[in-house]
């Protein structure tokens, strides 16, 4: 019973690494950018968050309906300003902007918020429990495995069933023949950079509610997203919900059997899973 | 070539590939519900020029004008909004998407109805109504090709360009995409054609360019080229029967 606990619990940290992953996943879908600033960017996202609810003593959970918007339009302007002028053939320049972003971003936050630990005040919902049978179940980590769950869901809805949609997955195919479909690549582009941030606001609410959160923690995070988008399968949004279950299952396991192998267990099962199946558990039939 | 004025103009047109120059002063005239041919050989400029009235190749000299207004200067998506779709060669559907999606992001920016629509294209290629939950790539050459031509006239074009529609098709197959030239051009969309079967340029086009290094060696009407005309302009003698 102690390792089906165990087996409850590493599906919902999933949920979270499953939020960290999947901006990343829909940016490099669409756009093949690895953006190496996307762990950081999730914590200027909580900060953000961290921010209205200082000032305006709200809930994390309203001041984060408030961050949405405000993170999409920030993603929206670093598309349109800062990758959008070096995306292309060559796939090191992208590479080499969001290493400089990321650095950028991590010492802004230490600047303005020093190195501080924070966390987000959730209130009594942070020591509320579920039980379903034998498991007992926290809220904010059901409702992380939750939103994960629908997060993905809404993007597949998007990707598959909109026009908008269409356009994603058509830029994403041929950036030059879509442009005779009337379609600007740099505004789908910027579009998607947008909604990514804005799933990244997501995974900064949750980090934030579960776990101290300071401007340096960003890499892990986004070692953890990757990790989740690679077992995955590059670009399948599905895959890497999969993935973020993978890591924090093997995370959860690791850490029962001891705790400083919660870490190690988690990149262990990232490598088990290439070996096996190097292009991810749901590669794209196009890639 | 007509006496009124042309839907579309390319005037003196150039065109560079880097420190390569592939087009050199190209003329060309396509009057409303009109239909023109260019013809020539691999690497005579056919596509450079039609890429570059389509807005992907940017222009260097000379004027593209469509309805007497400057185009040549406009992005691809606004070119289409202007109204002059193109049919890329090899076809270039999208994988990700089905026929019915690849029909569908040819409307992607379309404002109000038209005469082309899902149902119009159904109609001119029925084969695709039966695939159209297909990924457009799994289909053959000849039906990809359909998808193709049927996801341009989504977007209800004045102007349609066709690069190579017939490559690497069977006969059969290039005459059932040709049998649907006439009712493209009956719905009020002038053609340009780029087509390497030179019988088959003859007989859609009103009017037929031949090409050669990126220069126009002759034109003419169908009934006023000669076969021999034709011959020598594709290789280097130029002969104007216009």
């Amino acid at each position: 019973m102690i390792w089906l606990d165990t087996l409850v619990q590493g599906v919902l940290l999933g949920g979270l690494y499953a939020l960290f992953a999947a901006g990343l996943s829909l940016v490099f879908g669409i756009m093949r950018l690895v953006n190496l600033a996307h762990g950081d960017l999730i914590v200027l996202a909580a900060y953000v968050i961290l921010g209205i609810c200082s000032a305006t003593g709200m809930n994390p959970f309203i001041a984060a309906t408030l961050a949405l918007p405000v993170m999409f339009v920030f993603g929206w302007l670093l598309q349109t300003h800062l990758f959008n002028r070096v995306l292309g053939e060559d796939i090191l320049p992208p590479l080499l902007v969001t290493f400089g972003l990321s650095v950028v971003t991590q010492n802004l936050l230490l600047e303005f918020f020093s190195a501080d630990s924070r966390k987000l005040a959730m209130g009594a919902v942070e020591a509320q429990s579920v039980t379903l049978g034998p498991f007992t179940l926290g809220l904010i980590p059901l409702a992380t495995l939750g939103s994960a769950f629908a997060v993905i869901f809404a993007l597949n809805q998007l990707f598959y069933r909109t026009a908008l949609g269409r356009a994603f997955r058509a830029t994403s195919d041929d950036r030059v023949t879509v442009q005779l479909m009337g379609i600007y690549p740099q505004k789908v582009f910027a579009i998607a950079t947008g909604i990514a941030l804005m799933v990244a606001t997501l995974a900064a609410l949750y980090l934030g509610a579960r776990a101290n959160f300071d401007p340096t923690i960003g890499p892990a995070r986004l070692l953890y997203a990757f990790e989740a988008v690679i077992i995955g399968g590059l670009g399948s949004l599905w895959g890497t919900l999969a993935g973020g279950l993978v890591i924090g299952v093997a995370q959860a396991f690791g850490a029962a059997i001891n705790p400083e192998w919660q870490i190690l267990a988690g990149h262990l099962a990232f490598v088990a899973v290439l070996l096996v199946r190097p292009r991810g558990l749901f590669p794209r039939a196009n890639d | 070539m007509s006496e009124g004025e042309p839907l579309l103009a390319v005037e003196a047109l150039t065109a560079h590939y880097g420190d390569f120059q592939a087009l050199f002063g190209v003329d060309l005239h396509l009057d409303p519900g009109g239909c023109v041919a260019i013809i020539g050989a691999n690497g005579a400029g056919k596509t450079t020029l039609m890429r570059t009235i389509a807005g992907i190749l940017r222009a260097g000299a000379g004027r593209v004008l469509l309805d007497g207004a400057e185009i040549q200067r406009l992005a691809a998506p606004e070119v289409l909004r202007h109204g002059v779709a193109m049919v890329p060669e090899g076809r270039k559907l999208f994988p990700s998407l089905s026929v019915e999606e690849n029909l569908l992001i040819g409307a992607h920016e379309r404002k109000g109805d038209g005469r082309w629509n899902l149902e119009t294209i159904y109609d001119l290629f029925p084969i695709l109504r039966e695939r159209r939950r297909n990924p457009g790539t799994a289909l053959s050459g000849g039906q990809q090709q359909m998808v193709a031509i049927g996801r341009a006239l989504m977007s209800n074009p004045r102007v349609l360009l066709c690069d190579e529609i017939s490559l690497g098709l069977a006969p059969v197959v290039i005459r059932d995409i040709y049998a649907a030239v006439p009712r493209i051009r009956e719905s009020g969309t002038a053609i340009v054609v780029v087509e390497q079967d030179i019988g088959q340029a003859l007989k859609i086009a009103d009017y037929v360019y031949c090409m050669m290094e990126g220069r126009v060696t002759l034109s003419g009407r169908p009934s006023d080229l000669s076969r021999e005309a034709i011959h020598d302009a594709y290789f280097g003698v130029s002969h104007d029967l216009a």
